[in-house]
């Protein structure tokens, strides 16, 4: 492990939120070090922060004190738009509730970040999205709007948006939340096969049981880090899924 | 984002938006349709200004009497007396960048033949009168020098007195028609001319020699002016120059002391009158282009709510990697669109407003470059209104927007 490199680095960041007179201290103080090619996995209570963390690893917010390191560049050193550019390229962020642009197809949803890159042509794009479609499994849904699809296809097409842009990083919040079993260790199976691949996850859940599929698992509580374990038995999601009873109606 | 995506998504936030946009968009069609007719209007008149004025005659000079009434100053009506027969014949033996002079006494009445009578001006003129107004005669002839010099109860009649007075003649030439009494043989027939631009029928007319007119009709030795052309339009002033030597020789009028007579260039009316034109016009225009600010307006505020609804989006936009840029843009062009659409729909409700004018006889032309105009001042204002907008949206914390509900 000592070899890898160290992708993200936060050392004591804070984040506090002022709610009319009171401050709520979302993160009070968590410093890790996440290497090239670990699958993280993030557990807690409600309201332990990790929303709030994943929010400050993708770029998308800032410490209020404390520094975040990308890459060994700290993070609020940075402009507006290298952040931006961090996102577009080196990013995948599945939002805890999807946020997906209303009225507007998968396909389009999830062509979205690669319109912010001028390297990919339109019909480059398409073909990326479908082919992120089909790899959640939903390449029998292109073309439904946002508002046409389930809460499980809705996540997926989020999941897809967050692989379409090739990112070393995927952060995903209960990314598998709103899955039934089998569609879980679907997605699971992908996200280990993204693992393979070498690319660094950080996956945010409440199911105890997902942290056996990851290398690693840290625990928040009250916005602090609680335990961080390393993984020594990382199971295979593939043969769990195999494992499955048969769904009568296949 | 490259510009073909953003017109995209431009498109599609308006579309989505359909009575909305076309709401904001209705202020920008007045305001542009307004200004199209205002200027058409403008433009309109002060051609047909143009073309009734060079009616008058070409490079015509007119000599009136009293001094330049201009300054507003009362005269003594002795004063409007000072044009006389020596001060013509001394311009014609004098003359040099002048080349055709009449002068000119005139008589408001009724004019009868047979049972019909009609109400007519009789004008007293050399026969130079015809070059001068570049008026041919159409039947018969103009009197002659002879005519003039025995002041002979002769005429050159405009189509209209034929049309009232001898409806049923078919060859009017040699017939005598009265006016005061005095008996006036028509020896020609003037080409028509129509109305001019006033509602004025320019052929209801009698032209006599002046001796005529002077003698036997008003019994007074004065002319009421003297009309000249000059050579060509270059030596007007020229002419103006030596016009005003001859006569102020003439009138032995000391230097240092003003002009007891005053002389106008047509050049000179033009000018006056599609100077009056002008600023009429630019009054309008201005007045219609306030419009466009206040729907400018309307459209920033339209843009605002936009901003403000699509927060969400924003916040999604950016955190998949869209910069301020990117946002502010978005916000822009579709600010843009609006404008510009409502710019085209504008010109052309200004087109079919002016065409509707020129059905109700009004003067209506529109000059190509206020369409330009109209276009250019379009997609300012949809800068000009959108950045606030825009720049709101892309200044936004990408966490703060995607949350906001
Ligand atoms: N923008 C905000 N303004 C005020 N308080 C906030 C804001 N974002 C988060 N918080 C607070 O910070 C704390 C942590 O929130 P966070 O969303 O990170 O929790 P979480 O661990 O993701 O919870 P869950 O499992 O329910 O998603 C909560 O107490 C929350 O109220
Ligand atoms: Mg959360």
């Amino acid at each position: 492990m000592e070899e890898k490199k160290v992708v993200i680095e936060l050392d004591n960041v804070r984040r506090d939120f002022k709610v009319g007179e009171e401050t709520v201290h979302a993160l009070r103080g968590v410093t890790f070090k996440i290497y090239e090619g670990e699958f993280v996995t993030i557990m807690g209570s409600s309201g332990s922060g990790k929303s709030t963390l994943l929010n400050q690893l993708g770029c998308l917010d800032t410490p209020t004190s404390g520094e975040y390191y990308l890459d060994g560049i700290p993070v609020r050193k940075m402009k507006k738009n290298e952040r931006a550019l961090l996102r577009n390229r080196k990013i995948g962020f599945v939002f805890q509730n999807y946020n997906l642009l209303p009225k507007t197809t998968a396909v389009e949803n999830v062509e979205l970040p690669l319109m912010y890159n001028s390297r990919y042509s339109a019909r480059e794009r398409k073909e990326a999205a479908i082919e992120a479609l089909k790899a959640v499994g939903l390449g029998d849904r292109l073309y439904h709007k946002s508002n046409q699809m389930s809460g499980g296809q809705m996540q997926r097409v989020a999941i897809a948006r967050a692989l379409v842009n090739n990112p070393t990083i995927i952060l995903a919040d209960e990314a598998t939340g709103n899955l039934d079993t089998r569609t879980s260790y679907e997605m699971l199976v992908l996200f280990q096969k993204l693992f393979k691949e070498g690319r660094t996850i950080i996956f945010v859940t409440h199911n105890p049981e997902i942290a056996r599929y990851s290398s690693r698992n840290i625990t928040l509580r009250d916005g602090k880090i609680r335990e961080d374990v390393i993984n020594t038995d990382i199971q295979s999601a593939a043969e769990a899924l195999a494992a499955l009873p048969v769904n009568q109606d296949d | 984002m490259n510009y073909l995506n953003l017109l995209k998504v431009a498109i599609k936030a308006i579309a989505s938006n359909k009575f909305r946009s076309f709401l904001s968009m209705l202020g920008i069609i007045i305001g542009v349709a307004a200004v199209i007719i205002m200027m058409a209007i403008g433009q309109g008149s002060k051609e047909s200004v143009r073309q009734n004025i060079s009616q008058m005659g070409t490079n015509l000079l007119m000599v009136r009497p009293g001094a330049d009434m201009r300054g507003g100053v009362r005269q003594d009506p002795s004063a409007m007396q000072t044009l006389k027969q020596e001060d013509y014949d001394a311009i014609v033996q004098n003359k040099k960048y002048v080349t055709y002079v009449s002068p000119e006494v005139s008589a408001g009445g009724q004019v009868i033949y047979g049972a019909n009578n009609t109400t007519t001006t009789v004008y007293g003129e050399s026969i130079e009168y015809f070059d001068i107004k570049q008026w041919d005669v159409e039947l018969g002839d103009s009197f002659s020098d002879e005519d003039i010099r025995k002041a002979a109860k002769v005429c050159v009649v405009g189509k209209t007195i034929i049309d009232e007075l001898m409806p049923n003649v078919s060859e009017p030439i040699g017939k005598t028609i009265r006016f005061k009494s005095i008996p006036l043989r028509i020896v020609g027939v003037l080409k028509s001319k129509g109305f001019n631009s006033w509602g004025m029928d320019q052929d209801n007319v009698i032209i006599a020699p002046y001796t005529t007119v002077m003698k036997r009709i008003l019994a007074q030795t004065y002319f009421s002016g003297i009309n000249c052309s000059s050579i060509t339009e270059e030596l007007t002033d020229n002419a103006i120059d030596e016009l005003t030597d001859i006569l102020r020789q003439r009138h032995k009028i000391k230097d240092g002391e003003e002009d007891d007579f005053t002389i106008r260039s047509q050049q000179e009316i033009m000018e006056t009158m599609s100077s009056t034109m002008d600023s009429i016009t630019i009054i309008l225009v201005v007045a219609a282009a306030f419009s466009l600010i206040v729907a400018g307006i309307g459209i920033m505020n339209i843009m605002l709510v936009s901003v403000t609804e699509r927060t969400k989006e924003i916040g999604l936009r950016m955190s998949v990697g869209a910069r301020g840029i990117d946002i502010s843009s978005q916000f822009l062009i579709e600010s843009i669109m609006i404008s510009v659409t409502g710019g085209v729909l504008g010109i052309l409700l200004g087109w079919l407003g002016t065409v509707l004018c020129a059905n109700f006889g009004l003067p209506v032309s529109i000059p190509l470059w206020s369409i330009f105009l109209s276009f250019a001042v379009c997609t300012l204002i949809g800068i000009l209104f959108g950045f606030f907008p825009a720049k709101k949206a892309a200044t936004m914390d990408p966490i703060e927007a995607i949350r906001y509900e």
